[in-house]
């Protein structure tokens, strides 16, 4: 994917979340946006996901301009993927139903297809055993993975992770990002939320220090981690990273 | 001890006590002269269940469009919605019978008064369910409505496949007991000349003077409706019941 962001701004009554945020990647695999608690990381991501609408500016995927429309973003997430924080999912279905909801209702597959496509990606992931425990019986891990599972069944253009391991403790970290690792590996585009540092350095083509509302560094991993010219980003990585 | 077999235990002594209870009012009972009037318990039984289940499904679905009315964006909306409710819990189910028979159905020349009985008894009952049916859809976390948005759903399906089955749940025990309450409520239709199971059960008592046999039965006749209401909320509950 090639993104292109001009001028974002965001605002939240009088809280300017955004201020006028531009970026330009160059055709990468993945990006991650890191960056303190508060600087505007999951603002930006929700705009990106078409789940918010900005204020000013654009943003742009591979050539094509997100629409400011209810509308036309709702067609455009019907082609890419959203996996939040605290995963989300539908307490009432099953693991296998929340699965095949988007397939069946938003994707008009019929049910048996939905079944059919669900059930090896439930396999490779080691989640069928538990594919009919509603989203309670699990434990974060799994719940965070099917929530990955139900962005990708849909075969999207491309996610978008919010801190998908935030909430869980190390062990089920692990499980989350050696998913999202395979995504990687299989070629999947995706823009990565992340507190996980280590992982944004091993993963992404390009990272993102977002503080402020704006953009503080960008570049290839390597150059944003160590050797980023701005003070801030040096003492945030210097207190994070020791 | 199983919970049912507890339940039959308790009904029975209740049960027990009450004709016990029987037995010390003074006087003969005078079962024979209400049992020539059976025909007319069973009569007015009938029509309280039908208009009791016209009611019911009609007073869900207005309880349902008047909960979103009352969460809709638009304050036009929201007001219609407000103002429904608040004129409908605010005066007594009598008054709001003698006035839709006789000025409003009047007014738009609707005669039948089954008809206009069943209609106003949802929209008392339907403004209730709105406040019910508002509780539970507000309790459903905005992060759902996120999560449906990000599959692509429409807000209609999001509605209907995300937000309603679970606010379901958590209204199932309060919606019953409300229902419950409007069956008790159809008594009230009396005054509008309907023969329901109540109206039925005086007229038998005026015929007899047999005042006890004549409301014994009433008693009976109304659990006879309201406790597989009661026992469906609860298989309900059960069948809707998970961990959050």
């Amino acid at each position: 994917m090639r993104l292109t962001i001009k001028d974002l701004t965001q605002t939240f009554g009088t809280t300017r979340v955004l201020d006028k945020l531009s970026i330009e990647t160059g055709r990468v695999n993945s990006l991650a946006l890191v960056g303190p608690s508060g600087g505007g990381k999951s603002t930006l991501l929700r705009i990106l996901a078409g789940l918010d609408i900005p204020t000013s500016g654009t943003v742009t995927f591979d050539g094509t301009t997100l629409q400011r429309d209810e509308v036309n973003l709702r067609l455009y997430r019907r082609t890419v993927g959203t996996v939040f924080q605290s995963y989300n999912l539908f307490p009432h279905l099953s693991a296998r139903e929340n699965l095949i909801l988007p397939l069946v209702h938003v994707h008009r597959l019929s049910r048996d297809e939905a079944i059919a496509r669900v059930e090896e990606p439930l396999r490779r992931f080691q989640l069928h055993e538990h594919a009919d425990k509603r989203p309670a019986e699990l434990s974060g891990g799994q719940n965070q993975r099917i929530a990955i599972l139900r962005a990708m069944v849909v075969r999207p253009k491309r996610l978008f992770l919010d801190e998908p391991t935030s909430a869980l403790d190390p062990e089920m970290t692990a499980e989350v990002l050696d998913m999202i690792e395979g995504l990687k590996e299989s070629g999947t585009d995706f823009v990565l939320v992340t507190h996980a540092m280590n992982f944004a350095r091993r993963v992404a083509d390009e990272v993102a220090f977002i503080g402020d509302g704006t953009v503080l560094s960008h570049g290839p991993a390597e150059s944003v981690f160590e050797n980023s010219k701005n003070s801030r980003v040096a003492a945030f990585f210097q207190q994070v990273l020791r | 001890m199983s919970r049912s077999f507890a339940h039959l235990i308790v009904a029975a002594a209740v049960t027990s006590l009450l004709i016990l209870a029987c037995f010390q009012v003074p006087g003969d009972w005078n079962w024979s002269g209400v049992w020539e009037y059976r025909q007319k318990f069973i009569s007015g039984w009938l029509v309280t269940l039908g208009l009791s289940l016209a009611a019911l499904v009609l007073s869900v679905a207005i309880g349902l469009i008047v909960a979103l009315f009352l969460g809709a964006q638009n304050p036009l909306i929201e007001a219609t919605g407000r103002i429904y409710v608040e004129i409908i819990r605010g005066t007594p189910l009598l008054v709001q019978l003698l006035l839709g028979f006789y000025v409003i159905a009047n007014a738009v020349g609707l005669e039948n008064r089954f008809v206009v009985g069943t209609l106003v008894l949802a929209a008392f009952s339907g403004a209730y369910m709105a406040e019910i049916f508002r509780g539970g859809l507000n309790a459903i976390p905005k992060t759902q409505r996120d999560s449906a948005r990000a599959i692509g759903l429409t807000q209609w399906q999001s509605f209907r496949l995300v937000i309603l089955p679970q606010a379901v749940r958590l209204v199932l025990p309060a919606i019953a007991g409300q229902l419950v309450s409007l069956i008790k409520d159809s008594s009230l239709l009396s005054v509008i000349a309907i023969s329901e199971f109540t109206l039925n059960a005086r007229e038998v008592n005026s015929f007899t003077y047999s005042t006890l046999e004549s409301y014994v039965p009433l008693a009976i006749g109304y659990l006879m409706l309201t406790l597989p209401l009661s026992a469906t909320s609860r298989w309900l509950e059960k069948s809707f019941s998970y961990e959050r």
